[in-house]
């Protein structure tokens, strides 16, 4: 996966966290939390989907990482190289 | 015999069992729901008699708020089971009434009304209770530790010095959550506030079936197993732990987690009677039960003067909430009316509940001509009194059944038919057994909305987030 895919990756996940939000305007330079309703048990989500869509594992000391669609790539790009996107899974 | 082996088990399938069930399963997660039951559903359950349905525990969905309200418990709970606000279609209640002689307080799922009705009876509170309100909205109920245990009329003390208005707000509280005598834990009160008040009611349309029915299809959607009349004889614990479940029929399953939605005391049993005798304390017992009448009507309530959703009353000038020295207690009670709530489809025939205090163990002394003669009589006694309150039914009565601790006891298995479980709440879920956890009811959180919440938490807590 390239970076953009990694961030259409991301947003999927987010949409199928919660279908309602709207994530077209999301600023990948700033917190998700602040565009976006996500709380901690969201961010497990984050978490529980890499893993079980990219057998990625994120230990819970590194959640902040998560915290921009910019540091998701930053961060998961070296653990998902190597891996296909997969959407609406 | 081979034992199959499972990454988690549950125990029960009520909504906290079947919501853990359902994270569980949505992280690919081998996982068994266990139900002694031939039907889903625990406390709130349902079943048939006299060709119709009936809920068991079902008077309206608290922790009502509009779809995609930030940070409410329904539409965080709806999001971790990835379900849609719609799906539930759940009606709003019309309005909901709590009854002293002499006071009326009403109030809807827009809480400026109970500000407004408490500042026009209390003007001496006004300023007590929008602290009191202000405090509490800045409280995470749902993120509880389990601190002290502090009771709440202590608590109160701090913002309101109006007795008749602390039991007011005490009786809808403690008919909806409280498993201690003569009060409730204060955290249990902000919940209960928060999911009684500030958020409100909302009846989902044809009542606890189509809820359960969805989260079972959910559930096995993602490839969960539920066993239906699979009884756990035993939870098998070796050196501290937890290593799976027996079956009543001897099979044993396997598991490095295993989480129970029985109650405290109930699971301990289970693990064993050294177990219970070293970790049970005798103030684990709940005590508190309910006697539930049902009233099938020849019209809707409203026809003949019954338009509230839900009517707390108390009919003494003080409002005491402890097992009675008697069957049961009709001081004071709950009517609920399914009609009363907002529906695209209106139930079929009107009905009113009512449901009042009473002891297990006076029940339980009875024989089975006796417990049939004590049924209709306490149900008559308690309607007395409630018809000081509220319309009464029973001229347009067309079908009755009543329910008591004993039948409680059955639905839940909670010792006692104590409604509300123990009054000992265990927050984090731990047990004190390695890899068993409680959810559910004794796990503390309460109602249909907290029911599923707790399900959420433990699974994510000791399942997801911890490998």
């Amino acid at each position: 996966m390239t970076r953009d895919e990694i961030i259409t990756a991301i947003k999927d996940i987010i949409h199928a966290i919660n279908p309602d939000e709207d994530l077209a305007g999301l600023k990948p330079g700033e917190p998700l939390r602040d565009q976006i309703e996500l709380d901690s048990m969201d961010f497990l989500d984050i978490v529980m989907e890499l893993r079980k869509r990219y057998g990625v594992q994120v230990p819970e000391q590194e959640y902040r990482e998560l915290a921009s669609l910019d540091s998701c790539a930053d961060y998961l790009l070296p653990k998902l190289h190597d891996k296909e996107l997969k959407v609406g899974a | 015999m081979s034992v199959e082996r499972y990454d988690a088990i549950v125990i029960g399938a009520g909504l906290s069992g079947l919501a853990a069930g359902i994270r569980l399963a949505q992280f690919d997660r081998r996982v068994v729901v266990l139900e002694r039951h031939a039907l889903w559903g625990g406390l709130n359950s349902y079943y048939k008699l006299g060709g119709r349905r009936f809920d068991t525990g079902l008077h309206a969905l608290t922790n009502y708020v509009p779809a995609g309200t930030p940070g409410a418990p329904l539409t965080k709970v709806l999001r971790q089971l990835r379900l849609r606000h719609a799906d539930l279609e759940l009606g709003e209640q019309h309005h909901s009434e709590i009854r002293f002689p002499g006071l009326r307080l009403r109030f809807t799922n827009d809480f400026a009304l109970l500000e407004q009705q408490v500042a026009e009876r209390f003007p001496s509170q006004r300023d007590g209770f929008a602290r009191l309100v202000r405090d509490l909205r800045a409280m995470d109920g749902y993120a509880p530790s389990e601190g002290r245990q502090r009771a709440a009329r202590g608590v109160l003390r701090d913002y309101l010095d109006d007795r008749l208005l602390v039991d007011a707000l005490l009786l809808p509280i403690c008919f909806y959550g409280s498993a201690r005598e003569d009060d409730v834990d204060w955290y249990q009160f902000v919940v209960l506030f928060r999911s009684l008040f500030l958020e409100g009611f909302a009846r989902p349309q044809g009542g606890v079936k189509p809820l359960l029915d969805l989260l079972v299809r959910r559930y096995r959607s993602l490839g969960g197993e539920l066993r239906l009349r699979t009884g756990v004889e035993r939870v098998r614990v070796e050196g501290g732990r937890a290593r799976g479940v027996v079956l009543a029929d001897g099979t044993e399953l396997a598991s490095e987690r295993v989480f129970s939605s029985a109650g405290w005391v109930e699971t301990m049993r289970l693990c064993g009677p050294d177990e219970s005798a070293a970790r049970v304390a005798a103030g684990d017992f709940g005590v508190l039960s309910f006697v539930e009448t049902i009233l099938v009507l020849d019209r809707r309530p409203a026809d003949f003067g019954y338009d509230a959703a839900i009517t707390f009353y108390n009919d003494a000038e003080r409002f005491t909430w402890r097992r009675p020295d008697a069957l049961i207690d009709p001081t004071s009670g709950v009517v609920c009316s399914p009609d009363n709530f907002d529906a695209a489809r209106p139930p079929r025939e009107g009905t009113m509940r009512l449901t009042v205090l009473a002891d297990c163990a006076r029940w339980r002394q009875l024989g089975e001509r006796e417990y049939a003669v004590a049924k209709r009589e306490q149900a008559e006694r308690a309607l007395d009194v409630a018809a000081r309150h509220v319309a009464d039914p029973r001229p347009h009565e067309v079908f009755r059944d009543t329910f008591t601790p004993l039948t409680v006891q059955r639905f839940t298995g909670h010792v006692n038919g104590a409604v509300y479980g123990s009054p000992h709440k265990r927050l984090d879920g731990q047990t004190g057994i390695e890899n068993l956890f409680l959810t559910g009811t004794d796990q503390g959180l309460l109602g249909i909305v907290g029911a599923l919440m707790s399900g959420v938490l433990m699974a994510n807590r000791h399942a997801l987030v911890a490998c």
